[in-house]
């Protein structure tokens, strides 16, 4: 076994095992804080998985789009919002922790049905392209994949303007969340006062 | 044109000279030159440190650092040995493990960049085809340490200063990836080197600030905003915030922050002299000179040479942009929050937008200036 294959080997065991990790933790923690940050951690492994698959391009799009933009708003969002809230105790959480397991169980073998039965093998290892990758994700892009690419893009102006009009309170009369009419003076205003238990 | 030194190659084959075999050799090659930049990158930060201080000192009519060695050049590295054996402190109420990974995540991603620093045809660690995409992608991490060190530290003013780098990062990101992407245009290759390669026609008349003024000024101001140095360091307005995210930070830890703002300051200055400048490129072309005094091209004595001028002409650029990102510092009063989202988003990503379609249609238009 060469040297190249066995740091590929150890690279791709390293990363796999931060992946699954990283996404029981997204899961299972209960600090939102440190799922959103494990989050990352797990955006930037996959980012890892396509590098040593040979697609530099999707590796860094991965990181500015996935890294760089989700996952920064997301904790932008967290830190903003960061509300000190007791969670209502549910009643039928047994039963409800059954359901999902039953449900992820299924999907598990689902998808362990599809590693077994597909052929993943290349015919030729020739395919890969490595460096030529980007000049033809951007043939794909304007060619046979256009209309996908430019729905895509409606969406998300679409995901824009409603999020522009949710965070401008001024285009509505009523407040979303409490249904309290908006002081159209200052949008800035805390809708409670800071300063009541201080004293 | 692939000419100049291959130094990987001479020394792969002067490890094989001692029967070691070529994978081998390429094992003990690998750290040598990340080794030789990480090197590079804290002397320069010394450097500029001490730059810093001297030109802040002319600015302010004082004298400056003067009795650490000959005016005052050990002065950085008395700081850093003093950073290096503080305490180091955690706040009581501070998440230990967050406090510590923030100034880990915005170091590595700046020194990560380096990668694609060419400072000759083969003199930089890899000659990635993504090159310049690289950075970009590398350097939108950096926000998430800076997010996670304003949360970590359980203080207002750092989780303000926090808030205002991320805003802050993602807002300049826009303008500065659309003014690299004018110029990858023009280059039809991501590549550094390419970049530089095809700026290397006619020396000094051949560099891309001729082509893409607006290109250069948009990236200048958007470098300086992503350092947060100067007219744009809101992240941590010592009047408002104290010191922002940095507040709690002491000791190595504080020296890491302090190491990633100043290695992000060189790293964008080299950015700009390789994106604008012509990077390693000499201001008339080296091989006019050596054609004129009848020396041939491929000469090891040429070559050496030619790889000295070239490490020498990168690093003069480079600082001299470090002086005027000082001098601005100095001079220029901050920018209110206001101020900057609406530069940001009002002027400069409309005027790089321009500048890309502008870029676009001069390519095919006229060819033979703007790369075909």
């Amino acid at each position: 076994m060469s040297i190249a294959i066995t740091t590929q080997i150890i690279c791709f065991t390293i990363l796999s095992l931060v992946i699954l990790i990283g996404a029981l933790g997204v899961v299972l923690l209960e600090s939102i804080v440190y799922s959103a940050f494990l989050l990352g951690g797990v955006f930037m492994s996959v980012a890892g998985i396509y590098l040593l698959l040979n697609a530099s391009f999707v590796a860094a799009a991965q990181v500015l789009v996935y890294v760089g933009a989700v996952n920064v708003l997301i904790i932008f969002a967290i830190m903003l919002v960061n509300k000190k809230e007791d969670l209502k105790p549910i009643n039928d959480i047994k039963f409800r922790r059954i359901i999902s397991t039953s449900i992820c169980l299924t999907l598990l073998s689902l998808l362990i049905r599809v590693d077994l039965t597909n052929v993943w093998s290349l015919s030729s290892p020739q395919n890969s392209i490595g460096e030529e990758s980007t000049i033809r994700i951007g043939e794909h892009l304007f060619s046979d994949y256009l209309l996908p690419f430019e729905v895509a893009s409606v969406l998300l102006l679409m995901a824009m303007i409603g999020a522009i009009v949710l965070a401008r309170r001024d285009v509505m009369s009523k407040d979303i969340s409490t249904g309290l009419p908006v002081d159209q003076e200052l949008i800035e205003k805390s809708s409670e006062p800071l300063l009541t238990n201080k004293n | 044109m692939e000419y100049g030194l291959d130094l990987e190659y001479s020394f792969n084959e002067f490890l094989k000279g001692f029967g070691l075999s070529s994978e081998i050799a390429h094992i003990i090659w690998l750290p040598l030159p990340m080794l030789l930049v990480l090197v590079a990158a804290v002397v320069g930060v010394l450097v500029t440190v001490w730059l810093e201080r001297k030109i802040s000192a002319a600015a302010q009519q004082r004298i400056g650092p003067e009795y650490a060695g000959a005016l005052g050049i050990l002065q950085p590295i008395a700081d850093g040995l003093k950073l290096l054996v503080k305490e180091d402190i955690i706040p009581a109420k501070a998440d230990g493990i967050l406090f510590t990974a923030g100034p880990i995540l915005v170091l590595v991603p700046v020194i990560l960049s380096w990668l694609i620093v060419p400072f000759g045809q083969n003199l930089l660690i890899s000659n990635v085809g993504i090159g310049i995409f690289l950075w970009i992608a590398l350097s939108s991490i950096q926000p998430i340490g800076l997010l996670m060190s304003g949360y970590a530290s359980n203080n207002k003013y750092s989780l303000l200063g926090g808030l205002r780098a991320a805003a802050q990062s993602i807002s300049y990101e826009i303008p500065l990836a659309l003014s690299v992407l004018a110029i990858v245009l023009m280059t039809n290759s991501l590549s550094t080197v390419d970049i530089v390669n095809q700026q290397s026609g006619a020396g000094i008349l051949s560099w891309n600030i001729w082509r893409q003024p607006v290109g250069f000024i948009v990236f200048w101001i958007c470098a300086l905003a992503e350092c947060e140095r100067l007219p744009f360091d809101l992240p941590e307005a010592e009047e408002e915030l104290v010191a922002g995210y940095q507040t709690e930070y002491a000791g190595m830890k504080f020296a890491l922050f302090y190491l990633g703002s100043y290695i992000n300051l060189i790293l964008s200055a080299l950015l700009v002299s390789i994106l604008y400048l012509g990077g390693w490129g000499f201001p008339i072309p080296v091989e006019l000179i050596a054609k004129f005094l009848n020396l041939p091209i491929d000469a090891p004595f040429i070559q050496v040479f030619t790889a000295s001028i070239g490490i020498v002409m990168t690093v003069l650029k480079a600082y001299l942009l470090v002086f005027i990102a000082i001098l601005l510092r100095w001079t220029t009063p901050r920018v209110r929050i206001d101020q900057l989202l609406d530069l940001g988003w009002k002027f400069l990503l409309p005027i790089s937008l321009a500048n890309l379609l502008i870029t676009a249609g001069l390519k095919l238009a006229f060819p033979q200036f703007f790369g075909g």
